[in-house]
């Protein structure tokens, strides 16, 4: 049995490092409702019938995990920090990835707990690029910022800030999402995903901007990761290259 | 008038370089690779932070001590690190209830002492930062304590010959960065280990108690071992030793962090190392000597509602048993510690 164990994992070894491996470039495309976001300038209407502009969208994504029909996946454990005012952010890429049809595509948004408590990190995940609350250490996992006349607040803004990876609000969220991508060898895809920020203020919960315009802690946070939680979708058909 | 400045600038430079080879060659500064070396102290548990993911080197504790010395850490260079924590203090903070920040403005907790960290599972009064590394992002970017920004921080770093060159000789490539700031930190406060405190040396078999501070023991034992508990002197739980509500600041303690109101008035288990020298005490300094905690502990009517019921043990404490107690924390000074070369300011500002 074990030789037999041993022999199989050799061969899966040896098969995959012939398999040929290939990249995916995803293009994040923020937008509210139907429309390309647009900072500051542009202005949408929410569930609630309230006027608002966004001054800032920031998010991380992580952990993709791509899947074939037969159930072998790639997974990756790489972060990355997507913000609206920052289009090479919202390109990323994943490499080395076996080539074949794959059938879903799954991340979470946000950061795991391993990565909310590994201490001092630098790229995506250092703490100098404002996405991390130190008090209470962690990651804030998603940050949307605006103004709008419905919001009492100091200045008519709104300001969400969305973070937790532990109770009393655990607001990272898997996404899942459905796709039909190919990967072929030394050969790069790319895909266009879209994140609608609209999403953030609805379904399942309808946030009335008078009533709640700010959240920066665990309070009210794990309503909104529900609601951002749908927030993904991708755009049809994957184009190649 | 124009030669005499330039003497005067001249003399200025060869006084600073004079001055840092001092610093470098004077052997009460000098940090060799055995001082950096971590030995876990018999009786110890294992560490919970893991130096193996951030290896000890001179070259980087001694980066760790330059930052924890250095105002330029602060928004308008005048607080350091060690402008809050004191080493004769065990780096706590002598005499200041609150902690002091910038432009003077105190905080709202009392500064706490840096001793043992490795072995803490999680920082401050309340437990909110969940490691040793990024604990000191909460000073420099507090807007009362060093109000400066991490990017700043970074950028300030860059421009400076001093630094730049001491994060090559730790690193060997050019990148300053938040998380080589925070690591070479943790590499300094990692090693302050306190473990040659006369209690120690007595458990050892190297020291003799007084009866005094035997009935000490004895007490604290049987009294309050069960939360002071270890080799650490913590059992790194969060209680409600009784003290009596704060209507001034209204601090929650672990509460914060939790959300939970069972958790209110709940705070982290302090270590007692060193106690004698970390006044005032409490996470709010309230008390300003030994006297008043024992004081406190030694009436259960003194106990604010919430509190911990294994306090109901101590009982009424006589004068003599008081007295025994304060005796007994006394022993729990280290001097091996206190007076560790290594950790002493090197002298540059
Ligand atoms: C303005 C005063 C002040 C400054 C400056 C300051 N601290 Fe502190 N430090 C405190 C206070 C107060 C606490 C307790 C905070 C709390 O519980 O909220 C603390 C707690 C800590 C702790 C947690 C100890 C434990 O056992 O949980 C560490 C570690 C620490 N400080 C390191 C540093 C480092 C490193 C620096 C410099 C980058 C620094 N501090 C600068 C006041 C200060
Ligand atoms: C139920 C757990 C518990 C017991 C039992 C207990 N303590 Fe404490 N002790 C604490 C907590 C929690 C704090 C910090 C409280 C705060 O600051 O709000 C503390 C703080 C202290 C401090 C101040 C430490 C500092 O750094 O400011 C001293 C000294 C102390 N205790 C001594 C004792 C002695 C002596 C006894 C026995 C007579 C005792 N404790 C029993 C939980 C306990």
């Amino acid at each position: 049995m074990a030789t037999l164990w041993v022999a199989m994992s050799f061969t899966t070894k040896s098969s995959s490092k012939l398999a040929g491996k290939g990249k995916l470039v995803i293009h994040f495309r923020n937008y509210v409702d139907d429309k390309e976001m647009k900072l500051d300038s542009n202005i949408y209407t929410n569930d609630a019938g309230q006027p608002f502009s966004v001054t800032n969208f920031k998010y991380y994504v992580g952990n993709f995990q791509l899947r074939k029909s037969d159930g072998k996946e790639f997974v990756s454990n790489e972060y990355f920090l997507i913000k609206e005012d920052d289009e090479s952010s919202k390109q990323i890429i994943l490499e080395n990835i076996p080539e074949g049809e794959y059938v879903s595509c799954n991340f979470i948004l946000g950061v795991d707990s391993i990565h909310n408590c590994s201490g001092a990190q630098s790229g995506a995940l250092d703490p100098a690029n404002g996405m991390f609350w130190a008090w209470n250490t962690g990651y804030i996992f998603m940050k949307l910022e605006g103004k709008s006349s419905a919001s009492n607040a100091p200045g008519h803004i709104f300001e969400f800030h969305i973070g937790g990876y532990k109770s009393p609000a655990n607001c990272i969220r898997t996404i899942s999402l459905n796709t039909h991508l190919s990967i072929l060898n030394e050969k790069t895809t790319s895909v266009e995903l879209k994140a609608d920020a609209a999403e953030v203020m609805k379904t399942p919960a309808t946030i009335d901007l008078s009533k709640l315009s700010s959240v920066t802690d665990f309070h009210n946070a794990a309503t909104i990761a529900d609601n951002y939680s749908d927030m993904f979708s991708f755009f049809p058909s994957p184009e190649k290259h | 008038m124009k030669s005499k400045s330039i003497y005067i600038l001249l003399y200025l430079l060869l006084s600073v370089i004079v001055f840092n080879s001092f610093i470098q060659d004077n052997p009460y500064f000098k940090i060799t690779k055995q001082d950096v070396e971590l030995k876990i102290p018999k009786g110890f548990p294992k560490p919970i932070y893991d130096f193996n993911k951030n290896k000890l080197t001179p070259e980087g504790f001694v980066l760790g001590r330059k930052l924890f010395y250095d105002p330029i850490l602060s928004k308008d260079s005048s607080i350091s690190c060690s402008s809050c924590h004191q080493r004769i203090a065990a780096f706590a903070h002598i005499d200041h209830p609150l902690s002091h920040g910038i432009n003077g403005m105190i905080g709202k907790r009392n500064v706490m002492s840096l001793q043992n960290l490795i072995w803490r599972d999680a920082f401050m009064w309340d437990g909110g930062v969940n490691n040793l590394e990024v604990q000191p992002i909460n000073p420099i970017t507090n807007p009362i304590e060093m109000d400066e920004t991490l990017s700043n921080e970074v950028e300030k770093l860059k421009h400076n010959k001093e630094y730049v060159e001491a994060f090559y000789s730790v690193f060997h490539d050019n990148t300053i960065n938040s998380e080589r700031i925070l690591k070479s930190l943790a590499q300094f406060t990692g090693l302050m280990i306190s473990s040659d405190s006369r209690l120690d040396r007595y458990k050892q078999g190297k020291e003799t108690f007084t009866v005094t501070e035997l009935n000490g023991l004895k007490l604290f034992q049987t009294k309050c071992a069960n939360c002071h508990s270890g080799a650490l002197l913590t059992d790194n739980s969060y209680r409600n030793n009784g003290l009596k509500a704060d209507t001034a600041l209204r601090d929650r303690g672990r509460a914060i962090i939790t959300g939970k109101d069972e958790d209110n008035n709940k705070f982290k288990v302090p270590t007692l190392r060193n106690i004698e020298m970390t006044y005032p005490y409490m996470h709010d300094g309230r008390f300003r000597n030994l006297q008043q905690v024992i004081n406190h502990y030694a009436d259960p009517k003194n106990f604010d509602k919430g509190y911990d019921l294994s306090l109901n043990k101590i009982g009424i404490l006589t004068e003599k048993e008081k007295g025994e107690l304060i005796a007994f924390l006394k022993t729990l000074t280290d001097k091996t510690f206190l007076y560790d070369r290594r950790f002493a300011d090197p002298g540059m500002k």
